[in-house]
């Protein structure tokens, strides 16, 4: 009692001087994050009701145009087309990427040898810079001569092919995602590993035991268990569907004749190809209400059983 | 199991297994070729002196072969025509200053949330939370009006083309902040605790007591940071002119939109931003897996 009277007027003495540590060691991040995060954020969405532009025009002050810049969008026939790109991606490819990542994950995950070289093989796309694919597919989808088409004609006797992969209106699309599946699988079939190894053994002991054939024990074992996983892989790739960039930029540029434009790339097009900010404000915050609504999805669907952490 | 299975039986099934196993190997097989060949076929092409060998070799096994005429011709084009060394020092440059200050930045915040006791944490660690939702494709737009008419040292009242606007906007990021705190809340306190007895300040804990206890999520963090800063693209598009301080992601596409296409030139170039990055990835191949894998922990 007499020790705790001599203690207890030093503690808020001492908390003090912790809460200002804590306060000192947040502030770098806490003024970047404001600066370059939420004041631009906050900054879109007024900038998104204006008519503002990149390089001021002193004889067109920027105004206040209400709410015209969201009814253009909607009569605005290459951003629906932007947008319904970005949609025809995420069908296409957010199945056959998750699948594939799945199938090369349970691969490699076998107690077989050299599977680290295989594991290494498939990865190595995903450190390559995207900008870098782009060029050397753009070179493989050379129309006539090139790689791909070779190959086609090759394994069809001469039927297939060859085509013009980038200046055709239908395979131009096809053609992006095939080379985005390949840069993009490894990452996720590594998300899927980390699940896998996280399966409890006995649990595929037991079914064993049981008598569960290999596809019994793929269904009932490893897909529930990969429940949180998969819902992870399959909406972090939606939203990197919807931030398709690089490679359409580099590739076609949004060409031919929209093909194959996608949202960000008609966002840089606006606000940065012809400076109309206002405008491309307007598509970021329509861009960004759907990316919070694919994430709230996900935290959703990754809360609702509660499994730990 | 039954006693009465015939070794017919069980030879058959070690039969079946071994089928199995390499019907495996040979799947996986093609697979490999599937995700090698575009390196393959990029580095070959690379080594070929003659633009229009390059081209043609396309259409059988060539392509993947150091065959014809070979040499490091584009490779010295690439370095002569395109100030490669220039562009690659940018890049390298931009990704060591944008990872070294993005640690510290981010894990001493992460450490404060963490470790620290102080009015207002559990509302900070939230908003950081949810920033970690807005993505910076949302905001770059903005940013970009911003930093036209930001002020910087010795009077410039731009921030374009410089090398400051590709790093300073990057340096803070809230999912390495909450990786940084997903590691530090389990490490146990009583290390601290010991060391705050004994007259530490909080500085002192962080620095020698968390820091090399934390060797992983800091590996983790920097080699997700440095390949985001490898690979950007649309920011340094949008913010570079000409040479000076362009990175190399967009010195190869200004290169590849100049007519006429030297694709042997463009193969050494494309050869040249992978080749560092392949080789660093394989010596700490389990910590890029790691770091990916970590990526997967929801939040």
């Amino acid at each position: 009692m007499i020790g705790q009277k001599q203690i207890q007027p030093t503690i808020p003495k001492y908390r003090r001087k912790e809460s200002l540590t804590a306060w000192l060691f947040s502030t770098p991040a806490i003024i970047l994050l404001t600066l370059f995060l939420l004041v631009p954020f906050v900054w879109a969405i007024w900038l998104s009701f204006t008519n503002q532009r990149l390089i001021p025009n002193p004889n067109l002050p920027t105004e206040f145009v209400g709410l015209r810049n969201y009814i253009r969008i909607f009569q605005d026939d290459t951003f629906k087309r932007g947008l319904l790109n970005n949609f025809y991606f995420i069908a296409v490819v957010v199945p056959i990427q998750t699948s594939l990542a799945l199938v090369l994950a349970m691969l490699i995950n076998q107690q077989l040898k050299g599977m680290n070289i295989f594991r290494t093989i498939y990865f190595g796309p995903v450190v390559t810079a995207m900008t870098v694919v782009s060029i050397v597919w753009t070179l493989l989808y050379n129309p006539g001569e090139g790689l791909i088409n070779a190959f086609l004609q090759a394994i069809s006797f001469g039927k297939l092919g060859p085509y013009n992969w980038l200046m055709d209106t239908k395979l131009v699309f096809p053609a992006i995602m095939l080379l985005s599946i390949w840069q993009g699988v490894g990452f996720q079939m590594v998300i899927y590993l980390a699940g896998l190894q996280e399966i409890p053994h006995s649990l595929y002991e037991a079914a064993q035991v049981d008598g569960a054939n290999s596809w019994q024990q793929f269904k009932n074992i490893t897909l529930p268990q990969l429940r949180n996983t998969t819902i992870f892989v399959v909406l972090s790739t939606t939203i990197m569907a919807f931030k398709l960039f690089d490679q359409v930029q580099v590739m076609t540029n949004g060409g031919p004749q929209n093909a194959s434009m996608t949202t960000m790339v008609y966002v840089v097009e606006m606000g940065w190809g012809q400076l109309k900010v206002g405008y491309a404000s307007a598509i970021s915050i329509v861009f960004f209400i759907i990316v919070l609504f694919v994430s709230l999805i996900q935290r959703y669907l990754t809360r609702e059983k509660g499994s730990a952490a | 199991m039954n006693m009465d299975q015939g070794k017919t039986s069980r030879h058959s099934i070690k039969k079946v297994k071994r089928l199995k196993k390499w019907l495996t190997y040979l799947v996986m097989s093609l697979l490999a070729i599937f995700f090698m060949f575009p390196i393959v076929f990029m580095l070959m092409s690379s080594i070929k002196n003659n633009e229009y060998q390059v081209v043609t070799d396309m259409s059988s096994l060539r392509a993947f072969l150091p065959v014809g005429e070979l040499g490091f011709q584009n490779y010295k084009d690439v370095f002569t025509s395109q100030h490669f060394g220039h562009v690659m020092f940018n890049s390298v440059f931009i990704m060591i200053t944008t990872v070294v200050i993005g640690l510290f930045v981010n894990s001493m915040i992460a450490y404060a949330l963490a470790r620290l006791r102080f009015k207002g944490k559990t509302f900070l660690l939230s908003s950081i939370i949810s920033l970690i939702i807005i993505p910076f494709e949302s905001v770059a737009i903005p940013l970009l009006v911003m930093v036209n008419h930001l002020p910087w040292f010795g009077g410039e009242t731009s921030w374009l083309d410089s090398y400051h606007v590709q790093i300073i906007p990057f340096i803070a990021d809230a999912f390495s902040i909450f990786l940084f705190y997903q590691f530090f809340i389990d490490i146990p306190k009583d290390l601290e605790e010991a060391a705050l007895i004994d007259g530490a300040s909080h500085f002192g804990i962080y620095w020698k007591i968390v820091l090399p206890l934390s060797k992983p999520i800091f590996a983790t963090v920097a080699i997700l940071q440095a390949l985001n800063s490898w690979n950007r693209f649309m920011w340094p598009l949008m913010v570079t002119r000409g040479t000076d301080v362009r990175p190399l992601t967009v010195g190869i596409q200004s290169y590849f939109g100049q007519d006429p296409r030297l694709w042997g030139d463009l193969m050494a170039f494309a050869s040249l931003i992978t080749i560092p990055v392949l080789i660093v990835f394989l010596l700490f191949q389990k910590w890029f897996v790691r770091s990916v894998a970590s990526t997967g922990i929801k939040g």
